[in-house]
């Protein structure tokens, strides 16, 4: 597998990039990846430090993790501390805060937590324990979403009512645009997530390209990706140009992953929903489709009541509209590190303020002074 | 953009019970060793922060280790439970350059564990401990109710002795010293998660289980001044870097692409959004030797087939006491830290 990895990863090809990025810039151009991904990957290979002075790169809201908002989490805690509940993750939601604990914690007072790696683990738990009654917590942008419906279809298909889903889906394009209407916004292009558009495929860009005027470009998450991904979105910058580009060739068609696509359809419907840190955006999440009522965890847990507040400390929403950097919160590193997070931001493997905290913190002796 | 923040500094313990990560080796399990362990109970040798104690006894300097043994699943590929309380307690000897004489073994068993499973652990645990030399000289059993135990936990304590004018220790280690590693990291840990969580990988990983103190041994018979080792056990190469850089007082700077990682634990980890830097391994050390006797360090390594895959990957600075490095493979730098609990795999 890694020598499909490797080749992305070149030092030379990625300063050969580095360098037509330096001809080609005349004027500043602001960035957004949107992908925490794409961020983890800027800032744990130093990307942005190869750039050009005036080409700066802001970190979008596509950790999904980060964006669950407090009230779902809650809603997860409250299901799964209940008796004979099986409760199942991906495991970097397990770290996130609600408003009072993480399902960590949860775990720790004996809730039965378990990490798996996809949806159909899940299903194949409750397939082997008629007794207990699994439930999925469904996050993830539309690259998971499909594997999270083919895992209700199957409970549906094949009977098995101990299984629900508790969706946190959510949908980038609605937040692309929320960050294009916002004022003050900063943002010149984006960076778009390749694995978003290996489902979705590249058109679904068009819209927004042709209501803002700006480049989008499908891009894929090695350094040499990135380093091509911003050199073809600079370059429409400086010919005046807004167009869908794909960087990620390899991975990414114009109309996507029919079938896929298919599946979600099937399952999930588009409903409003609130992002962490950022609040509500409409038809930006995906919910289950009544015919799926009864493996929807919301609805037969009957946690719609449950909900939290968020820490009114916590920055991570702008953060995560590029309007703020992580160390320029005051909180940052100090109040609020992995180990006392104050927003999802600072605790998700793709947050933002986590990566800055993982990687670019000085390399420095240890002050006499507490944090 | 860099800020100043002195982060490997204490911060409170948040929690007020004991968190799973408070066992990753991370951060978190540095502050309960501080807060819980070293505060109430300051003996010398404890304090000293080694994977041994080493204490004087008339002429003869003995090393002192105890360790528990609690993995899941308990045979995995390359091992097995009983296997690794032989090696990981022969390991933290050979840390601090003993060599190993006696171990006790003390089994804590779940009511209803199969016999037949028993006798394997057992089986192999006499056949390591033959393997290494070491004497299985006591044991203890205890069985517990069903629910207490999960199957079998294991400990071992280990006895041995150091021979006169060695002095391996994290205080030892000076800037200037190259930082060489024995083999490729990461392989322990994908191997008993590929089992445990039945992952299946398109070439099987083996565990590299396995004792050190042959290398060990290697590296003195060659006459070099070794400064400091250790075992890239739980939290991996990244946390036994820092623990290092923290316990001796200097800062490392290390070559991320002089690294070795076998291509299958790559993929495994890309696959799952893990760091092979903070995957455990069981038969692997760092070694800190002085930088002219590092090509001689290498070539003792190599010639055993347990470091044939040794590598010089980084050195000690002056600069930056406590912290790690990183050089990037583009050429950058940044922090190599202690994480703060497990490494969690990501979701997508």
């Amino acid at each position: 597998m890694m020598k499909y990895v490797e080749e992305y990863r070149g030092a030379r090809e990625a300063h050969r990039y580095a360098q037509a990025l330096r001809s080609l810039v005349t004027r500043p151009w602001t960035l957004m990846e949107v992908c925490g991904g794409q961020t983890h990957a800027i800032v744990r290979f130093g990307i942005d430090q190869l750039l050009p002075p005036g080409l700066t790169l802001l970190h979008g809201p596509g950790c999904p993790v980060c964006v669950t908002p407090v009230a779902l989490v809650d809603k997860a805690l409250a299901i799964a501390s209940r008796p004979g509940v099986l409760f199942c993750s991906f495991g970097d939601m397990l770290r996130v805060p609600g408003s009072e604990k993480d399902l960590l914690s949860a775990k720790a007072a004996g809730a039965d937590v378990r990490i798996v790696y996809s949806p159909m683990d899940a299903l194949a738990l409750a397939e082997r324990m008629p007794e207990r009654q699994v439930v999925f917590f469904a996050v993830g942008f539309e690259t998971t979403a499909p594997a999270s419906a083919m895992a209700v279809h199957e409970a549906r298909r094949r009977g098995l009512r101990n299984f629900s889903l508790l969706s946190a889906h959510v949908l980038v394009p609605p937040a692309m645009e929320a960050i294009l209407a916002s004022p003050g916004r900063r943002v010149d292009g984006f960076l778009a997530a390749g694995h978003v558009c290996t489902i979705m495929g590249t058109e679904t860009y068009q819209p927004l390209v042709r209501a803002y005027r700006v480049p989008i470009v499908a891009t894929g998450f090695e350094p040499v990706d990135l380093l091509q991904g911003i050199h073809m979105c600079v370059a429409q910058l400086e010919e005046g140009r807004a167009d869908v580009e794909n960087q990620y060739a390899r991975a990414v068609r114009t109309a996507g992953n029919a079938p896929a696509q298919a599946m979600l359809h099937e399952v999930f419907e588009v409903v409003p929903r609130a992002w962490r840190g950022i609040g509500p955006i409409p038809a930006s999440g995906l919910g289950l489709r009544d015919r799926y009522a009864d493996w929807d965890a919301e609805r037969k847990f009957r946690v719609a009541e449950v909900g939290g507040r968020e820490d009114s400390e916590c920055q991570s929403g702008q953060v995560l509209r590029g309007l703020l950097k992580p160390p320029e919160c005051p909180a940052f590193g100090t109040r609020c590190t992995p180990e006392t997070p104050l927003g999802a931001t600072m605790v998700s493997s793709e947050g933002a303020c986590a990566a800055y905290y993982r990687y670019r913190r000085s390399i420095g002796p240890c002050a006499s002074t507490s944090p | 953009m860099r800020i100043d923040i002195p982060l490997s500094c204490p911060v409170p313990l948040k929690h007020s019970t004991v968190q799973l990560a408070h066992g990753g080796g991370g951060r978190l399990m540095r502050q309960l060793i501080e807060e819980v362990f070293l505060e109430p109970l300051p003996a010398s040798p404890l304090m000293e922060r080694h994977d041994s104690a080493v204490v004087p006894l008339g002429a003869e300097r003995l090393a002192l280790t105890t360790d528990s043994y609690v993995v899941t699943p308990r045979f995995f590929p390359g091992g097995d439970i009983g296997r690794l309380a032989v090696y990981g307690t022969v390991n933290d000897l050979a840390m601090a350059g003993a060599r190993p004489l006696y171990l006790s073994a003390g089994f804590i068993l779940e009511e209803g564990l199969a016999l037949e499973e028993l006798r394997r652990v057992v089986a192999s645990l006499r056949e390591a401990a033959r393997e290494c030399g070491v004497r299985l000289v006591t044991g203890d059993t205890k069985v517990v109710d069903r629910g207490k135990a999960d199957g079998l936990f294991l400990n071992t304590t280990g006895v041995g002795r150091v021979p006169s004018g060695r002095s391996v220790h994290p205080l030892r280690v000076r800037p200037g010293d190259v930082v060489l590693v024995s083999g490729d990291v990461g392989r322990h840990g994908i191997a008993v998660l590929s089992v445990r969580e039945g992952i299946a990988f398109e070439t099987p990983i083996q565990s590299d289980c396995a004792p050190l103190t042959p290398l060990v041994e290697a590296l003195f018979d060659a006459g070099v001044d070794v400064h400091c080792l250790r075992d890239t056990t739980r939290g991996g190469l990244a946390s036994a870097l820092n623990e290092i850089a923290l316990d001796g007082g200097v800062g490392l700077v290390l070559e991320e692409s002089a690294v070795p990682v076998d291509e299958g634990v790559e993929g495994a980890c890309e696959l799952l959004g893990l760091d092979p830097l903070y995957v455990a391994c069981e038969g692997r050390m760092v070694a800190f030797v002085p930088a002219p006797q590092a090509e001689a360090a290498l070539k003792a390594l190599r010639g055993h087939p347990l470091g044939a895959g040794a590598a010089r990957i980084g050195r000690v600075t002056e600069a930056h006491p406590g912290q790690v490095s990183l050089r990037t493979r583009l050429g950058g730098h940044r922090l190599l830290d202690l994480l703060s609990g497990e490494q969690l795999p990501r979701i997508c």
